[in-house]
């Protein structure tokens, strides 16, 4: 409980004595790029093979004939979507960011740069900390989409290359009921998910007391707490809006 | 000038400073001085509000600042320069952006002022054609020059170094020292100095307090060392072989 009140003493002075507009546009750039257009290729990567493999094992488990073909990546695009897409990749985004997030900061503390700051008049937590949550919150739900995307590709390639699936069928079977919500239920979750992730994550690394070990654990609590929180927080969601 | 009066920190169960009063004066190099785990960089973290002390108030020129709001603690900070023990350097910038960066955050200079200032306070410190340099690819010594440029840069009334000369060789050490107090008398600011060095405490301590065990035993100036006549003090003083000849010679 300690810990958690101060998260929320930690949350409160991002927002007090903040600087210029300019110069969080420029940070919240930076930081844009950093965990977003640096994440792209793994994610890419991730979430191809994840919609590929997916493809396969639905396949796989459904043997009987009285199920139509198009079933397969009915159930590609309802896992993708509603937890694949924003949930793995969220434990990806914590792995990669996250941890990163943490180290970073961490070294600061430990090398005085963040007491640099401090002392000439700078809110250290509103200057490092809020470009980095404003930067995930702005770039994960993208990240989000582009697994998404990714994923139902990579089904597509694999299911109609090696003939488990007609292009048509998987067409029709992504098309097939679908419901709009579940878009929106996987972008809220993606908000969530990386504010979750770069608040915890920045705060970890915050309050690093130590050296250069006392900087490898904090990245390592950044990446498990990150976890757990979002773990929590995907099973909130799902019983609070998906009635 | 700065006055702390009564300072107080602990730590859990471990008292590290007991009841600390002091002045440092405008224009002289002011030292704090004592033996390693004396509380010497947490009476100076008091003194800057990185730390918050239990009891005690320190006076910048007449403003409390200990009991300051946030808007006015951010204002004296803004008058404060610091050189840290490692030089504290941002690492994701260069020399320049390094240097430059109070100017960015803390006024509105146009970007030819800036770097005019920025190149004029590299000179002052004995830097030039660093700027692009990153804080990883300069020695020890120029990490420091570029922390002590960076601390003037805003044109501070206040300088603090926390063991300016720590892990520098002799010969880096002295013009780093030289540096300090050239710059304290130029500008005519308070400089405070942490150091346990007593090449330093010779060389540029104008006003020296001497911390034992988190409590102020003496105060005073260099030249007054030799006749202190405090116990803990001698033997700290002269646990070195430069100062033992010294007073041998006395």
């Amino acid at each position: 409980m300690k810990e958690f009140g101060r998260y929320l003493i930690f949350m409160y002075s991002l927002v007090v004595r903040r600087e210029t507009f300019i110069t969080y546009y420029r940070l919240v750039l930076e930081e844009c790029i950093l965990v977003g257009v640096n994440s792209i290729f793994l994610f890419a990567l991730v979430s191809t093979f994840i919609g590929a493999v997916t493809t396969v094992q639905t396949a796989f488990n459904l043997v009987a004939p009285y199920i139509p073909s198009y079933i397969i990546s009915n159930v590609v695009r309802e896992m993708t979507i509603l937890e694949l897409a924003p949930t793995i990749m969220a434990i990806i985004y914590a792995g990669k960011v996250g941890s990163s997030m943490s180290g970073n900061l961490g070294t600061m503390r430990i090398t005085e740069q963040i007491d640099a700051l401090e002392v000439m008049g700078i809110n250290s937590t509103s200057y490092l900390v809020l470009p980095k949550i404003i930067a995930s919150l702005l770039m994960y739900p993208l990240l989000v989409v582009l697994a998404g995307a990714c994923a139902l590709a990579g089904g597509y390639f694999v299911g109609t290359l090696t003939g488990i699936i007609t292009p048509t069928d998987y067409i029709y079977g992504i098309r097939y009921a679908f419901n709009e919500y579940t878009v929106t239920f996987a972008l809220i979750k993606s908000f969530v998910f990386a504010f979750l992730i770069s608040s915890i994550s920045c705060f970890k690394g915050y309050y690093t007391k130590g050296g250069a070990l006392e900087v490898g654990i904090s990245s390592t609590a950044a990446v498990t707490t990150s976890v757990i929180a979002v773990l929590i927080a995907d099973y909130l969601l799902a019983q609070l809006l998906l009635k | 000038m700065i006055e702390i009066q009564n300072i107080s920190k602990s730590f859990g169960d471990k008292q590290v400073l007991r009841n600390i009063s002091g002045v440092f004066e405008k224009g002289k190099t002011n030292l704090i001085i004592g033996a390693s785990g004396t509380g010497k960089s947490v009476l100076l973290k008091c003194i800057v509000g990185l730390i918050q002390p239990d009891t005690g108030t320190v006076f910048y020129d007449g403003r409390n600042f200990t009991d300051a709001g946030k808007d006015m603690k951010a204002e004296i900070r803004r008058e404060i320069g610091m050189l840290f023990q490692g030089g504290a350097l941002f690492d994701s910038k260069n020399v320049e952006q390094n240097v430059m960066f109070p100017l960015n955050v803390l006024t509105k200079m146009s970007p030819t002022d800036k770097i005019e200032r920025v190149n004029f306070c590299l000179k002052r410190v004995g830097l030039e054609n660093v700027n692009d340099k990153m804080p990883s690819e300069i020695s020890g010594g120029m990490k420091k020059r570029v922390g002590i440029a960076r601390a003037i840069v805003n044109n501070p009334n206040y300088l603090f170094c926390d063991e300016p000369n720590s892990g520098l060789d002799p010969q880096t050490a002295i013009v780093i020292d030289d540096l300090i107090k050239e710059i304290t008398e130029e500008y005519e600011i308070t400089t405070v100095v942490v150091s346990h060095d007593m090449n330093s405490v010779m060389g540029i301590g104008e006003r020296i307090l001497f911390l034992f065990q988190g409590e102020k035993i003496w105060e005073g100036t260099n030249k007054e060392i030799m006749t202190s006549g405090v116990k803990e003090f001698d033997n700290f003083v002269f646990s070195n072989k430069v100062m033992q000849n010294l007073k041998a010679r006395e």
